[in-house]
């Protein structure tokens, strides 16, 4: 089977991407929080130097054709409240400092209005930010026009958008990873039907190949629905070779059995030798062809088995005593002895019973057939870390056939001599013991003359 | 040409012919060699000397000059003349708060700094260390027969009912020329409607004015003064062990909080030292014995305000306000007319 190469996760693809968008709404988030935040601060300074401004223009007064001023306290402990920041003023009367600070530069170039100018500059090493309000003062019947300035450093400001910007850094960053954490959930939880799916098909037994039911989200339904069509045409696949096999060997071997009837018939009826032996040989020829086709078709049926093995807990005992009872008859024909040795304790193995039959039975079958009459053959079961079966005759054995292609299919040894077979034997049997982890051991009966052939399988 | 202008400078501060007077002027050797520190005050010697003795124990490696002089003149050093001094010590928080808001003073941050309450510091350049109160203080005698006044009302009271034991009996320091004076008179304008009627009533009957708190208070001890308004108690409490016949009393409408302030001014030459100085300063409070002698209560948190009517005076930018120039104009105007009626 080929293994199929993933070509990327499909939930990594959607956490990376979600990720990537709370990455980007998290930077969306900072630099408006940044924006909006360092806008209101700086409004802040405004309306209070504003407010500052204003209260002392406000302040101003005529008194005896000269301009005074009453410095209103809270003009400047107002501008102390919300940081430690220096704070200028200057009062001009048209032109001419009234008080305050003499160097703190002002827009002459404005017009009289009340509504405050604000400006940003350099003034006494530090960046300040200013307010201008100015009005008009009539002082007897001249009109005079005030300029007020009030000016603040910004290190307040500077502080607080320090601040904001570790917060909104903080907030962005939390609420990157938790959107991933719940993206990578969401992701998780998307897919989860179709890890269910999967998790359901890949359970499935071997021969299982009834339709998915499962409750199936929409975009899986194709796939579902081409999966299920499709596992319908292997079962009817399947079907048909099934039946192809069985009524392959019915077919080929009810017609080989009359032929060879009728050739013994005819055998009997022949009187002269010549003729006889023709005969003899054309029912040989049947019989190996019978042999043959039977073989074929258990090979063919024990390669399609095991393609798709379907075990089951077997009494490895009980295995032996049918195949024994089977083939009982054949060894008494030729006056041969089966002894049957198995252990006390049960125990059991894991596999398919037909398959294992027809092994034992290939094996028991050689032993029979390449022993001469009146001679005993021992089956014996030797439990231990693997369950071991021995088939020792005492027949010709191997004599120096090449034991490693006995295995191979249509391979027989050079002692058979007149002895029917098709060289499939062992090659099932061998098949059956892979199929099952287990090995097919040829050797020589070491108490003497004769082969021992043994079916090592794993213990369940 | 720097070093010549330092020079200059260094010989306007401490020639005869400085245009800033100073009161006093004492130096403290170091025991190790070691650095100079120079400091420009307005506390008295007296008051100020266990600290330096205290402070030289501790470093012995730092000789220190001390120079006296009143609030006004320290600000006029400062700013004005540029003086070259390492450490600026001030009762006037409106002055050194404005020292610090024009660029005057050097910035310090240190442990010990960092330590002292959000309301004792300004932009880490100007630093309390004490916190004193404004008091009324009497002379026992006078008071003998009289009703102890609790607050400007009945002081008020008092002085209508009684002018014949008053006339030219009250002390009160001349805002014009004590910067103390002024911080407390334009506060308790701030504070309460009754402080110009109290002007009013005291300008009646003649009060005098002092520069200073010592010789008000040995003029009520001697009994020469029924009482002296706006006292630091600092002052009259260090005063009251070797002066019998004075009382301490506390206004209970509102007693004004000053905060003797430190700054290290830019025209330092020993900035390390002057340093060492404020983290002392700061940790007044770690010397009992210290604060016994001098009689200067150290910097605590503002919980121990036993009452609502403790004031402390904030610093900050407000403070500034009654040094405009067209506001302490007027404010003086006003203050001259009231108290001097003849
Ligand atoms: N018990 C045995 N004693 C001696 N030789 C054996 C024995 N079993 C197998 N052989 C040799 O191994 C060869 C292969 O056996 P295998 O069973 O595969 O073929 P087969 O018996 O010849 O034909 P069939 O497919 O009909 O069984 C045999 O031809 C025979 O030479
Ligand atoms: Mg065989």
């Amino acid at each position: 089977m080929s293994v199929l190469k993933p070509t990327g996760s499909i939930r990594r693809r959607l956490v990376i991407q979600l990720a990537i968008i709370a990455a980007l709404l998290s930077l969306a988030f900072f630099f408006t929080v940044r924006f909006v935040a360092e806008q209101a601060a700086t409004d802040t300074q405004d309306n209070i130097l504003a407010a500052s401004a204003t209260s002392i223009a406000d302040a101003v007064y005529s008194e005896g054709g000269a301009v005074r001023l009453e410095l209103p306290y809270s003009a400047l402990s107002m501008l102390g409240t919300i940081s430690e920041d220096r704070v200028f003023y200057r009062v001009i009367v048209d032109g001419e400092t009234l008080t305050g600070y003499e160097d703190l530069p002002i827009n002459e170039a404005r017009n009289a209005s009340r509504t405050p100018l604000f400006e940003t500059m350099e003034y006494r090493g530090d960046n300040v930010r200013t307010a201008t309000v100015s009005r008009t003062l009539s002082v007897g019947n001249q009109s005079r026009t005030v300029l007020v300035v009030v000016g603040q450093t910004r290190l307040g400001l500077a502080a607080i958008s320090t601040r904001i910007t570790t917060t909104a850094t903080a907030v962005g960053v939390g609420f990157f990873l938790f959107a991933t954490a719940l993206s990578a959930f969401a992701a998780q939880n998307a897919l989860s039907p179709l890890n269910k799916l999967a998790e359901s098909v890949a359970r499935r037994g071997p021969n299982d190949l009834r339709p998915v039911v499962a409750t199936t989200p929409t975009e899986l339904v194709p796939l579902v629905s081409g999966l299920n069509s499709f596992m319908r045409r292997l079962r009817d696949a399947l079907n048909r070779s099934e039946d192809l096999i069985a009524e392959a060997a019915h077919r080929i071997r009810t017609p080989l059995a009359t032929v060879r009837t009728q050739a013994e018939v005819i055998h009997r009826q022949m009187e002269r030798p010549k003729n006889r032996n023709s005969v003899r040989e054309m029912i040989r020829a049947v019989d190996e062809s019978s042999r043959s086709a039977g073989q074929l078709l258990d090979h063919a049926m024990v390669t399609f088995r095991s393609d798709q093995l379907e075990t089951q807990d077997i009494d490895p005992k009980e295995l032996l005593h049918e195949v024994v009872d089977r083939l009982s008859p054949t060894a008494e024909l030729k006056d041969i002895q089966i002894d049957l040795q198995l252990p006390n304790n049960d125990f059991s193995i894991s596999g398919d019973p037909i398959l294992l039959q027809n092994a034992a039975r290939n094996i028991l079958d050689n032993a029979i057939k390449y022993s001469p009459g009146e001679t005993e053959i021992v089956v014996r079961l030797i439990p231990s870390d693997t369950c071991r079966i021995d088939f020792i005759d005492q027949g010709r054995g191997f004599a120096d056939a090449d034991i490693r292609n006995l295995t191979k299919r249509f391979s027989r040894g050079t002692n058979v001599n007149d002895i029917v077979g098709s060289g499939l034997g062992l090659t099932i049997a061998d098949d059956v013991a892979r199929a099952h982890g287990g090995k097919l051991v040829i050797g020589t009966n070491d108490n003497g003359v004769g082969a021992c052939v043994s079916l090592v399988l794993p213990l369940s | 040409m720097r070093i010549a202008c330092i020079a200059f400078i260094l010989i306007l501060a401490f020639s005869p012919a400085d245009a800033f007077e100073i009161e006093a002027k004492r130096s403290y050797a170091s025991v190790e060699d070691g650095s100079m520190l120079s400091i420009i005050s307005t506390a008295d010697v007296e008051v100020f000397e266990p600290i330096i003795f205290e402070f030289q124990k501790r470093h012995p490696d730092i000789a220190i000059e001390y120079v006296v002089a009143s609030s006004s003149e320290v600000m006029r050093a400062l700013h004005d003349e540029n003086a070259s001094y390492d450490l600026g010590i001030s009762s006037a928080m409106d002055l050194q708060t404005k020292l610090a808001n024009d660029g005057f003073t050097r910035r310090y941050v240190s442990d010990a700094t960092s330590l002292l309450p959000d309301w004792a510091t300004w932009r880490d350049r100007v630093f309390a260390f004490t916190q004193e109160r404004a008091v009324l203080v009497i002379s026992e005698s006078t008071f003998e027969e009289l009703p102890i006044p609790s607050n400007r009302e009945d002081l008020i009271e008092l002085l209508r009912e009684y002018p014949e034991i008053f006339d030219g009996r009250i002390g009160t320091y001349d805002v014009r020329t004590s910067g103390t004076g002024y911080l407390f008179a334009t506060q308790d304008s701030r504070n309460t409607e009754s402080f110009w009627r109290l002007t009013e009533v005291m300008g009646r009957l003649n009060t005098r004015l002092y520069c200073c708190s010592g010789a008000m208070l040995a003029d009520v001890a001697s009994g020469k003064l029924a009482f002296a308004y706006n006292v630091l108690d600092s002052y009259a409490n260090s005063k009251l062990g070797d002066t019998p016949g004075i009382i301490t009393v506390e206004m209970d409408d509102f007693v004004s909080v000053m905060l003797r302030t430190a700054i290290i001014p830019n025209t330092v030459k020993n900035y390390e030292a002057a340093g060492t100085m404020i983290d002392f300063l700061s940790e007044l409070g770690n010397y009992p014995e210290l604060v016994e002698q001098t009689g200067l209560p150290p910097v605590e948190a503002r919980d121990s305000y036993e009452s609502q009517s403790v004031r402390p005076i904030r610093l900050g930018p407000g403070l500034m306000v009654f040094l405009d120039k067209m506001r302490k104009e007027s404010f003086l105007r006003s203050w001259v007319n009231s108290i001097e009626q003849r």
